[in-house]
C-alpha cells in the first residue's frame, strides 16, 4: 500500500480540500493501482449496488430492475479525499450463509478478502427484510457504513426511516441515498472515508437475543480458535459457521488455512 | 498449549450435536427477530396504509391468469410495430449514403489512382460492402427497438414475464429462475448462459443452458424484423404491413418460447431427470424509467456493442467471401463449388446453398447472415463480369433488396423458413464457448450446439415438403 499525495498536481489540490464534498471525488473506472483502500459493497438483489458503483466509479456495470443482475463481482477505482480505493460490486444475496454460487462469492470476499469496509446496500422501502443481509454482514465485519438506498421510493410509499435511530442500534453509520438520482453519495463518501481512517469506531451490532445455551456452546468454541489462531478477525462467526456444518470453513481450519485466505484473497 | 486443529473441529463436532439440528433454523430464527425488532424501531408508516397502491394494482393485471399472456404479446407486438415502421426510413438514407453514394466514389477514387483490380474488389467490393450493409440493414431497427426493451426492462416489467412464464417452468420440469435466464438470452445468449449461475442445481442448470439458443438474440432479431417486412408484410396492404410484420416476430419469438419448455420438458424427462427445485421471485417494484439516461446507455451497451461485433466480423468476411467468389478453379468460383454442393441440401430444406454458406460463416456472429446473403448474391449473379465488381450500381433500400432476393428465387417458402432456421440452428461461436466453460462439460456444450441445429434441419424439411405438397 502507498499513499502517492506527493504526485498529486496542484490544481487536484483544491478538490481535495474537504470543504468542497461533492467535487471530492474521482472517478478512476477500471484504474484501481496503487489502492490505499478496499471497499465491497454487499447487499439484497436488486437494490441498486450496481447503480452506487457506476455513480462511483464512472464505470457503466449494467444496471437492470430485477433480481440477480451481478453474478459475478466487478471491481473499479476512484479516489476521494486524497485517498485511493479499489471498490467490489458483489453479487445481490439474501443471505451469507451460502448456498448458492453467488452467495459464496459474496460471502468468501467478506470473510477472506477483508475489504476496510464494506458498504451494506439497503432498501429502505424493505427494510426488515433487507436487515437480515446487513445483520449478517456486521457479524463478519467490524467495519461497516450502511446505505439506505432507495429513499425517494421509500417517501413514495410513505415510509419514513428514522436513520439516527438505526445507525444507533446498529452500530455503524447510517447514509440515506439515492443513487439513481445521485443523490447523498457525497455523505456515503465522507462516512466511507472516516470509517476507513479510522476516524469513525464502529461498534457493530452482535446477534443478543440467542439461547442462553447457544451462547454458551459459541462462546466454548470461540475460545478455542483465538487460542490457536490469535490473529483471527472474527472467530465468532467461524465458530457459529462450524457449529452449522460448513464443510468450507472446516476444510479451511483442518489445513490451517484460514488466516492462508486472508492473505491470499486480498 | 494451544488446542489443536483435530480438538477443534472435534469440539465443534461435539458441539453440534448439543445443539441439536436445529441449530441452523435458531440462527436464522434470531436473525430475523432481531430484523424485525430494528426495523420495527426505527421504521414508520404515517397514517394508514396508501387507500391505493398503483405497483400493486399494476401487478394484478400484468401478472392475472386472464390478461397476463395477451398484455405481454400486446406489448411486444406494439415494440415491434414501432420497430419495423420506425426503421424502415433511416435504413433507406444510410442505403443511400453508403452504397449510392460513398460505393461509386471509392470505386472511381480507386481507378483514379490506378489500384490493381484484386485489390480495389478485396478492399470495396468485399471488405467496405460487407461493412456498409451490416451497418445499413442492422443500425435503425437496433437503434430503435434496444432502446425499448431496455425501457421495459427498466421499468420493471422483465421480472413479470418471469412471473407469468414460472408455472410454465416448473411443469416442464425446469427451474423457475430459467426464466430470468432466458430474459437475458433475448439480448445475448452467452450472457444467458453466464446468467445461468444464478441456478443452484447443476441438472437445471443444464437445461437452462441447453435451451437459451431458443430465446432470438441481438444477433437475429434484425434477421427476423427484415424478412418478415419483405415477406410476411408484402402478402397484406400496405395499411396493415407493419402491424402483420410485427406479429410474425412476435410469433416466431413466441415459438422459441415454446420450444424452451418444449426441449425442457423432454430433456427433464429424459437424460436430465430429477426433483424441481423451489425458489421466491421477488417481484421489484416499478420505477419511473430515466428515459434518456436509458436510451444513451442502451445504445452504447447493446446498439454499438452488437454493431461493432458485427462490423469485426463482416469486414474479415467480406474479404473472404470476394475471394471465394473470385478465385477460379476451372469454369467456377470456390463459392460456387461450395453453394452447388449445398444447394441439394438447401432445396430440400426449402432454402438454398447461399443461405447455408451464408450460417456457415456467420458461426462467430449471426449479425452477419443477411450481409453475407446480400453478398453472396450479388457476387454469385455477377460473376460472368469477371469479378471487377464495377457493374453493381445498387441500393439497398427495401424494395431492391427484395428485388435481389429475387433474383436469387427466393419465394414465400424461403423467407419463413429462414425465420424459422435463424431461431432453430447452432449458436454462435463465443456462446459455445461460454457454455463450455460456464459447464464444463463437453458433452453437454455438444448437445446444446447440435440439438438445435437438428430440430432446424428436421422443422425446415418439414414445412418445405408440406408446403410443395400443397
Amino acid at each position: 500500500m502507498t499513499t502517492n499525495s506527493k504526485s498529486i498536481p496542484p490544481n487536484l489540490l483544491c478538490e481535495s480540500c474537504p470543504a468542497h464534498h461533492a467535487a471530492n471525488l474521482l472517478k478512476l473506472g477500471v484504474n484501481m493501482e496503487n489502492w490505499d483502500y478496499a471497499i465491497a459493497l454487499a447487499g439484497n438483489p436488486n437494490t441498486g449496488k450496481s447503480t452506487v458503483f457506476n455513480a462511483l466509479t464512472g464505470l457503466r456495470q449494467h444496471t437492470g430492475n430485477w433480481p440477480g443482475k451481478t453474478v459475478s463481482r466487478a471491481e473499479g477505482g476512484f479516489s476521494y479525499a486524497n485517498h485511493r480505493y479499489k471498490i467490489v460490486d458483489l453479487p445481490g444475496t439474501y443471505s451469507l450463509l451460502a448456498t448458492s454460487l453467488d452467495e459464496e462469492v459474496a460471502r468468501d470476499f467478506l470473510l477472506f478478502g477483508r475489504p476496510d469496509v464494506t458498504i451494506v446496500v439497503v432498501d429502505a422501502s424493505r427494510l426488515e427484510r433487507n436487515l437480515n443481509l446487513a445483520l449478517q454482514v456486521l457479524e463478519i465485519t467490524d467495519r461497516a457504513v450502511v446505505c439506505l438506498n432507495l429513499i425517494d421510493e421509500a417517501k413514495r410509499h410513505n415510509i419514513q426511516v428514522d436513520e439516527r435511530r438505526l445507525a444507533r442500534d446498529l452500530g455503524v453509520p447510517v447514509v440515506p441515498t439515492s443513487a439513481r438520482y445521485g443523490r447523498g453519495l457525497a455523505e456515503l463518501l465522507q462516512a466511507v472515508d472516516e470509517v476507513a481512517t479510522g476516524q469513525t469506531v464502529c461498534k457493530p451490532h452482535r446477534f443478543q437475543t440467542e439461547s442462553p445455551m447457544l451462547k454458551q456452546t459459541i462462546g466454548q468454541l470461540v475460545t478455542k480458535l483465538k487460542a490457536t489462531f490469535p490473529t483471527l478477525p472474527n472467530a465468532r462467526w467461524v465458530a457459529l459457521r462450524l457449529l452449522d456444518g460448513d464443510e468450507r470453513i472446516a476444510e479451511a481450519v483442518r489445513k490451517g488455512e484460514l488466516e492462508e485466505l486472508y492473505e491470499s484473497n486480498r | 498449549m494451544n488446542p489443536t486443529v483435530d480438538d477443534i473441529l472435534q469440539t465443534a463436532q461435539e458441539l453440534r450435536w448439543k445443539v441439536g439440528n436445529n441449530f441452523h433454523e435458531q440462527l436464522m430464527e434470531t436473525i430475523y427477530t432481531e430484523a424485525a425488532q430494528i426495523a420495527d424501531r426505527s421504521v414508520t408508516y404515517p397514517g394508514k396504509k396508501p387507500r391505493f397502491d398503483l405497483d400493486r394494482t399494476i401487478d394484478g393485471i400484468v401478472t392475472s391468469r386472464l390478461w397476463g399472456f395477451p398484455l405481454m404479446i400486446l406489448l411486444f407486438t406494439v415494440v415491434f410495430w414501432i420497430t419495423i415502421s420506425g426503421a424502415n426510413v433511416p435504413s433507406d438514407w444510410i442505403a443511400r449514403l453508403l452504397i449510392g453514394i460513398i460505393y461509386p466514389m471509392l470505386k472511381t477514387g480507386a481507378a483514379t489512382i490506378g489500384l490493381p483490380w484484386w485489390l480495389s474488389g478485396l478492399l470495396i467490393d468485399g471488405m467496405y460492402l460487407a461493412t456498409a450493409w451490416v451497418v445499413s440493414v442492422m443500425l435503425p431497427p437496433m437503434a430503435i427497438f434496444f432502446p425499448l426493451f431496455t425501457l421495459l426492462e427498466d421499468f420493471g416489467y422483465l421480472p413479470r414475464v418471469a412471473f407469468n412464464l414460472d408455472n410454465w417452468f416448473k411443469k416442464s420440469g425446469a427451474h423457475g429462475k430459467q426464466a430470468l435466464t432466458m430474459m437475458m438470452g433475448f439480448g445475448c445468449n452467452a450472457a444467458g448462459m453466464v446468467a445461468t449461475r444464478i441456478i443452484d442445481s447443476p441438472r437445471e442448470r443444464l437445461i437452462a443452458m441447453i435451451t437459451n439458443n431458443f430465446a432470438l438474440c441481438n444477433g437475429r432479431w434484425p434477421t427476423q424484423i427484415l424478412i418478415a417486412t419483405l415477406f410476411i408484410g408484402a402478402m397484406v396492404p400496405a395499411q396493415l404491413a407493419g402491424l402483420i410484420s410485427a406479429l410474425a416476430v412476435v410469433g416466431v419469438a413466441l415459438l422459441g418460447v415454446m420450444l424452451s419448455f418444449g426441449v425442457s420438458w423432454s430433456l427433464s424427462k429424459s437424460v436430465l431427470k430429477g426433483e424441481i427445485s423451489t425458489f421466491s421471485l421477488e417481484l421489484p417494484p416499478y420505477r419511473p424509467p430515466r428515459i434518456w439516461q436509458t436510451i444513451t446507455t442502451s445504445m452504447i451497451d447493446r446498439t454499438f456493442f452488437v454493431l461493432w461485433r458485427a462490423v469485426v466480423f463482416a469486414m474479415p468476411a467480406g474479404a473472404i467471401i470476394w475471394l471465394g467468389a473470385n478465385i477460379h478453379v476451372g469454369n467456377l468460383s470456390l463459392v460456387e463449388y461450395l453453394i452447388n454442393f449445398l444447394n441439394p441440401l438447401g432445396w430440400l430444406i426449402g432454402l438454398n446453398g447461399i443461405i447455408l454458406v451464408a450460417y456457415i460463416v456467420a458461426i462467430p456472429a449471426n449479425e452477419i447472415v443477411i450481409p453475407t446473403i446480400l453478398m453472396l448474391t450479388v457476387l454469385t449473379s455477377n460473376l460472368s463480369g469477371v469479378g471487377d465488381g464495377a457493374g453493381i450500381m445498387f441500393q439497398t433500400d427495401q424494395v431492391e433488396t427484395m428485388a435481389l432476393f429475387k433474383t436469387g428465387g427466393w419465394t414465400l417458402l424461403t423467407g419463413l423458413n429462414l425465420m424459422l432456421f435463424s431461431l432453430m440452428h447452432n449458436p454462435c461461436s463465443t456462446t459455445i464457448y461460454t457454455m463450455y466453460r460456464e459447464s464444463g462439460s463437453l458433452k453437454w456444450t455438444l448437445v446444446a450446439t447440435l440439438l438445435p441445429l437438428c430440430m432446424g434441419f428436421v422443422v425446415t424439411f418439414v414445412v418445405a415438403q408440406l408446403w410443395r405438397l400443397f
